[in-house]
């Protein structure tokens, strides 16, 4: 649910799930999105990262 | 057959082998995909839930693989966080049986609201007063976060890490793991605490309720604490499991012994403090909201003191001592021995959470109600396992899952497998990647 919808209301335990919701998701997100671009590039460069062990 | 997809260094079970495996357990699965198909098309009369069992096996199986899937996030807290960095050499195999434990409770949550196309209500229309809208939250993220660890070992494959991208995204995805792995972490102490929340706010059942901090009953700091501590034991049962299972040692005895001496740790710190809040729930808050010890434990052909017996010594005392003292630890059936009472003890602690507070009566007219599982929620019960050891044995099969494998068991033989195998390898082999 986002603050746009019609059911929300401002108040504070709606605040704080929502709000861990999203912060969680945006943690996964933002994680996945740098490691993809990221490999897109280095791919495009062919650059090969080491391996981990 | 496919030998070119088997990780280098290592040997594997013929390929017809394989397939009988699969055939014999896909034959499980497909039991319990018909017991779920039934469920979806005809409803939760399949059940035998009725107006006193609305949490029933379903419930205490999600409860449970959670908890014992907790060695994941725990695992990742010790390597990532807490640096413990031998931990790299059975953490792969904690990703995976922490992966399967998730998607199993997902899977038991979908036959079990009944109208799984519905199931996205619980965040669009979230009740933000209740503890299972923070475990529906946190579950569906963290599956999310075990999903992101177990991608690389997947890319890991030999064929699809000669692909550039899949390669440096592998590579990318091990060096932000920690931020991953911690964000695991917090996910995790909310849900499995919120999930030990759920039974100790029931102030109408005395059987469950607890007092607590704050907004926590004590039960959300147990259920945390507990996933922590008999989480690994789970990871590193199966372990013995797949060893037997392969025949052969496939993570050292220093890396086990480690794992098992933090859980037992852990353990046993868990069960002083759950014997401490069991004698104030025994002879405090139960007495004070009006029932005695007895009426929960008598006056049924079931639920005895023997489940409290089982549940906190043989399932918890009992496993602590055997795996903080060193002697008992590093002999093997000790330590398997301490495994499968810890897994019994926490499997049972989530039962008595969820289905003895159902059982026991509240009222004075009221009477036992003991609940007997319909077939179809067994063999949907059951689904899960056996899908559970088709992605272990997919998984073990393509996937560099122990890396310390190769090292362990080196090829002497010349069969087939093994020869083609090792054709394509480099002068910097290693044995398989963490």
């Amino acid at each position: 649910m986002f603050p746009f919808s019609f059911e929300w209301t401002w108040e504070t335990t709606r605040m704080v799930f929502m709000g861990g919701l999203w912060y969680a998701l945006g943690i996964i997100g933002a994680g996945m999105t740098y490691c993809i671009l990221k490999a897109a590039i280095d791919a495009s460069k062919g650059t090969q990262g080491r391996r981990h062990h | 057959m496919d030998s070119a997809l088997i990780p280098k260094g290592v040997k594997r079970c013929p390929m017809w082998q394989f397939l009988l495996g699969l055939g014999i357990v896909g034959a499980v699965l497909a039991w319990g995909v018909y017991a779920m198909l039934l469920c979806w098309f005809k409803g939760l009369n399949q059940t035998n839930m009725n107006d006193y069992y609305g949490f029933a096996l379903w419930i205490w199986a999600d409860l449970a693989v959670i908890a014992l899937g907790g060695g994941a996030f725990f695992s990742g807290l010790l390597k990532y966080i807490i640096g413990k960095d031998e931990l790299k050499h059975i953490i792969n195999y904690a990703v995976l049986i922490g992966f399967i434990c998730y998607s199993s409770a997902l899977l038991i949550l979908a036959i079990d609201i009944g109208q799984p196309l519905r199931g996205w209500f619980i965040f669009w229309h979230a009740n933000v007063h209740s503890m299972l809208t923070e475990v529906a939250f946190c579950l569906s993220a963290y599956f999310a976060v075990l999903t992101i660890e177990y991608i690389p070992l997947i890319l890991e494959n030999r064929q699809l890490d000669k692909v550039p991208f899949f390669h440096n995204l592998s590579h990318n995805m091990h060096e932000t793991m920690a931020v991953f792995a911690a964000t695991g972490a917090f996910l995790s102490f909310f849900h499995q605490g919120s999930l030990g929340g759920v039974a100790g706010v029931l102030f109408g059942r005395p059987f469950a309720f607890r007092e607590g901090l704050l907004i926590w009953p004590w039960t959300f700091f147990l259920f945390t604490w507990s996933a922590a501590a008999y989480g690994p034991s789970f990871t590193l049962l199966i372990t013995w499991i797949t060893e037997k299972v392969a025949g052969k040692k496939l993570v050292k005895d220093n890396v086990v012994d480690l794992l098992a001496k933090i859980s037992g740790w852990m353990i046993f710190t868990y069960i002083i403090v759950k014997l401490a809040d069991t004698s104030r729930w025994a002879f405090i808050t139960a007495p004070g909201l009006g029932q005695t010890l007895a009426d929960f434990y008598t006056g049924n052909d079931f639920y005895g003191y023997w489940i409290l017996f089982a549940e906190l010594i043989l399932g918890g005392v009992v496993p602590a001592v055997i795996l903080i003292s060193p002697p008992l630890r590093k002999k093997q059936a000790w330590r398997v021995t301490a495994f499968i009472l810890g897994v019994m003890g926490v499997s049972l602690n989530r039962w008595v959470m969820v289905l003895q507070v159902m059982a026991v009566p509240i009222m004075p007219f009221d009477n036992w109600a003991l609940y007997y599982p319909s077939w179809q929620e067994v063999a949907t019960t059951i689904l899960p396992v056996a899908y559970g050891v088709i992605l272990i044995m997919i998984s073990y099969r393509y996937l560099p899952i122990f890396p310390q494998e190769a090292e362990l068991n080196p090829i002497q033989d010349e069969s087939p497998a093994a020869v083609e195998a090792e054709t394509e390898s480099t002068p910097d082999l290693q044995p398989a990647k963490a």
